[in-house]
Formats: C-alpha cells, structure tokens, sequence
C-alpha cells in the first residue's frame, strides 16, 4: 500500500468531518480534500512528517482557491449549520449529518460510505448494484438537501441521542445486510458490503466507547461475518448452521466479538449479539444452549414485535422443547409473512421432523414459490426430495 | 434560516366542524403562535379559505386557461401556513411538532442574496 493510500484509509474521514467544521460546506469540504489527496499522489515520496496535517493544509489552500473561481449565485446556498466545535465531536457530527433521519434511507446510506468510508461512487454503486451515474446523482442530491433542508453538522444530545443512535445503526446495519444475505439473483453473499459495515462500527465504538449498543451491533456483525466461509458450500449451496463446517469459522474473529460484549440495557442490538454469540461459542452444533437462545428470542420479540423474530423463536423452540411447540409458535403467521418463503420451508422442516412428511411436501412447495436467490432455491429442492420415495 | 410549515388536512371534516371545535381550533393556534413568538420563532402565518373557493390558472399559449376550485384534487388540501424562524433543520421539526395539525410539512424557505 502507498503512503497515499495509507492515508487515505487512515485519515480521509476525520480530515473531512474538520474541514466539513471548517468550510461549513460538505461538498467543497469533499471536493478539497479530493484535490489534495491527487496532489500528494504526485508531491509524495519525500512523504511529509506529519501526513494528515499536510493533507489539511492542502484541502485548505485548496478551498480558498477554489471560493475565489466560484461564480458569484444569484441563490445563495446557505451555509452548514455548524454549533459550537466541541474538540474531537468533528467525525461524529458528520457521522449523524449523514445518516439524518430528513434523507432518506438510501441517501444516507450512501452518503455515509462516500463521507464516512471513504468510498468513491463507483465503488458505492456497484455494492448496490446500482448504476454510477444513478449513485451519482443520488449523493449529490443529498448532499444538496443537507445545505439547503439546514440539516444541521452536529452531534444530538439529550434524549434526542438515543433515537439518532439508533438511526445510525441501522444505516450501518442496512450496509452490512446488503452484502451478507442478496435478496436476489445468484451470488448468496457478498463480503464486501459486510467488511465496509464493520469498519464504520469500528469507528463509530471508538468515538461512542460508552455505548452499549454501538458495541453489541460492532460484535453482532463481526459474528455473523465469521461464518462467512461456512455459509456456501464449494458448489455455493446454502449450509445451515448445524450443518457448518465449524472448522472454517474465523475463530479469532468470534473471540474479538465476543470480548466486545458488555453488560448495558437490552437493546435491539445487545439481544441480537447475544443470541448470536451463543451459536458462536458452541464448539459442535449439539452444544447450543437452545434454551437460553428461546429466552433470548422472546426478548426481542417483546423488543420488535416482529413476526419474522417469532419465526427465529419458533425455530429456537422446537430445538429446545420440540418441533410441536415450534409449529405451534407459527400458527397465524401467514398474514404477517404473506411473501416470506422462510416460513413454508420453516414449518415444512418441522413437519418433517414430525413424521407428517405429506403437509411437509405441500409447504416446501409454497416455500419454493416465494423464494428469491438461486442457491436457497437448490436448498429447499433437496430437502424436499429427500421426503420422497 | 426561515422555514414554512404547511399545514394539511381534510376539507369536509372543516365544512363539517360544530362552532365548539372552530373556537377549539382557533384557541389551539392561538397558543401555538404565543409559542412560537415565546422562542422568537413567529414570522407569520394565515388560514387559507376552502378548497372550493379557489380559483386555479394556467398559462397555455397565449392564453390563460382558469378553472375553479384548487390546483390538485385530493382528500388532504393545504389549509393554512406558518412562517417560522429556526436555527437549523432539527428545530424548525421541534417546532412544527408542536403545531396542531395533523399533516405539516416542513419546507425550507430559499433566501437570494444581494
């Protein structure tokens, strides 16, 4: 890796959200630092002693010259809305500008991987397989809004800072499933998406050291993200999780992840994880605390309300007491579920366990009706032949 | 930075309202803006009159075509807005989550230099 590029992945964010302080402009903070880092392409090797501050020294020079070329608008735009600089909050505030909740979600998704990440839009483009100048157009738009809507350039505080915590979350949550599970066409996963959701939880549990729930979401995808080997197998069928191969999990990962974990309110992030990290610490499939995995569960569901956390709890229940109370957990789900093919193939394995191997067949059917990628279609068609004489 | 806050709702629920919930209304507002002038946020805000009394025209080619009633027919019009004075995005939302409206929207005002 070059010195730039070192740089770049170091520095890039937290360069942007000071100039961003600075310029109260995102888009010519962002178009600056662009600029500089193309001059130390050419001005390095001698690298300087203190990259970073050359770097802003640069973006900064940069900026002037390129207000004084700016044609006077007849619309002004207005400035950033920038509060007192609090020392050391610059990459926080531009964390929570870019994932406020007035964009929508995929603007600030994508906002958040070009300011935050680093990403370029080609890049951003093609984890959302979407087109370049789509993304383009898209960032711009946002980053518009953003000055002109008065998003303000800070960090919430009061209990307004734990539902625009939570917000940022789930930007980076949605960056992470992105890649881990493809609701369409053939590749099941992509682990890029995954690796660049991980690396922004990173820094956002550096700056939020405190949260507990920054951590749980950091943990709870680096354990989903250490099975990521095990998941396919060499023809990229689907493997369940008692049928992983527990050999190729990144063990060093889980163990990072789960050293992550501390004691805090139970949230939806800090549920999750811990659900997760009991799968992770058992060593063969058969040592899965069921039990505590069906508590946990009821948990979230009392959290959520979501019907697709029953299906997960059903599932953890027929484990743990027996496919019939699993079954019966899913009564009257259809209606909640209309379209998720999770739930015929779910109860179609119960069924299956329970010897009423014909109702199974009937619900793998409808399972195959709904169901969206190539692989977990070739899943559920193996299952069902095997019910077959 | 200004901010308008446009306030919808149903047209025939307003036909319909008794005296006691116009006077309801009207004390609600009145609080409202007291609030709003409280934090030096009130610019200025009105009540429109019925979607039926408006009169909409577009300008064809050489000709101004003039039909009755609003520009849009939905169940939701706008019936009325405030113009406020925020610090930024964050408070002008504070502020019209206060209003009582059902639907508000907030739009940012443009403002041109010179």
């Amino acid at each position: 890796m070059s010195a730039v590029e070192q740089a770049y992945r170091e520095h890039w964010a937290r360069l942007l959200a000071i100039l961003t302080a600075e310029l109260r402009d995102l888009d010519l903070a962002e178009e600056s630092l662009q600029d500089a880092f193309t001059a130390a392409v050419s001005a390095w090797p001698p690298v300087p002693d203190n990259p970073p501050a050359w770097l802003l020294t640069s973006a900064r020079r940069r900026a002037v010259s390129r207000l004084r070329h700016m044609a006077v608008a007849a619309r002004k735009l207005p400035l950033l809305v920038v509060d007192e600089p609090q020392a050391g909050d610059d990459l926080l505030s531009l964390i929570f500008t870019c994932c406020h909740p007035a964009l929508s979600m995929e603007a600030r998704v994508a906002l958040t991987l070009r300011c935050v990440g680093g990403l370029g839009t080609r890049q951003i483009a093609r984890l959302f397989l979407v087109g370049e100048a789509t993304m383009a157009a898209r960032i711009t738009r946002a980053k518009k809004k953003i000055s002109q809507a008065g998003i303000p350039y800070r960090v919430p505080s009061g209990p307004e800072l734990g539902a625009r915590r939570d917000g940022v979350l789930a930007v980076l949550y949605l960056i992470f499933t992105e890649g881990y599970a493809a609701a369409e066409g053939e590749d099941l996963i992509r682990t890029e998406p995954a690796a660049q959701a991980i690396a922004l939880a990173r820094m956002l549990a550096a700056l939020m050291p405190h949260d507990s729930e920054v951590s749980a979401l950091l943990a709870l995808m680096m354990l989903h993200h250490a099975r990521r080997d095990a998941r396919l197998d060499e023809r990229g069928r689907i493997v369940t999780l008692t049928e992983q191969d527990r050999g190729r999990w990144h063990r060093e990962e889980i163990a990072e992840a789960l050293g992550l974990l501390r004691p805090g309110p139970p949230g939806l992030y800090q549920v999750q994880a811990a659900i997760a990290a009991e799968h992770a610490s058992a060593i063969e499939p058969q040592d899965t605390d069921w039990t505590a995995i069906a508590q946990l569960y009821e948990l979230l569901e009392a959290l959520t309300g979501s019907a697709v956390v029953r299906l997960n709890r059903a599932v953890a229940v027929a484990e743990a007491q027996g496919p019939g109370d699993g079954l019966e957990l899913l009564a009257g789900l259809e209606e909640r579920l209309p379209r998720h093919h999770l739930l015929p193939a779910t109860r179609a394995e119960l069924l299956r366990r329970l010897g009423r191997l014909e109702e199974a067949v009937e619900e793998y059917g409808k399972a195959l009706a709904l169901v969206g990628t190539a692989p977990e279609r070739e899943f559920l068609q193996s299952r069902r032949a095997t019910l077959r004489p | 930075m200004k901010y308008a806050l446009l306030l919808y709702g149903n047209a025939t629920d307003w036909a319909s309202a008794t005296p006691e919930q116009i006077q309801e209304g009207i004390a609600r507002h009145g609080a409202y803006i007291e609030m709003l002038k409280g934090r030096g946020a009130y610019l200025e805000g009105e009540e429109l009159g019925a979607p039926g009394e408006a009169v909409c025209l577009r300008r064809g080619e050489g000709e101004v075509l003039r039909t009755d009633g609003p520009f849009v027919e939905t169940v939701e019009h706008l019936g009325g807005y405030y113009l406020i004075e925020a610090k930024d995005l964050d408070e002008a939302i504070e502020l019209a989550t206060a209003c009582p409206e059902a639907i508000v929207e907030v739009r940012p005002v443009v403002e041109y230099s010179g």
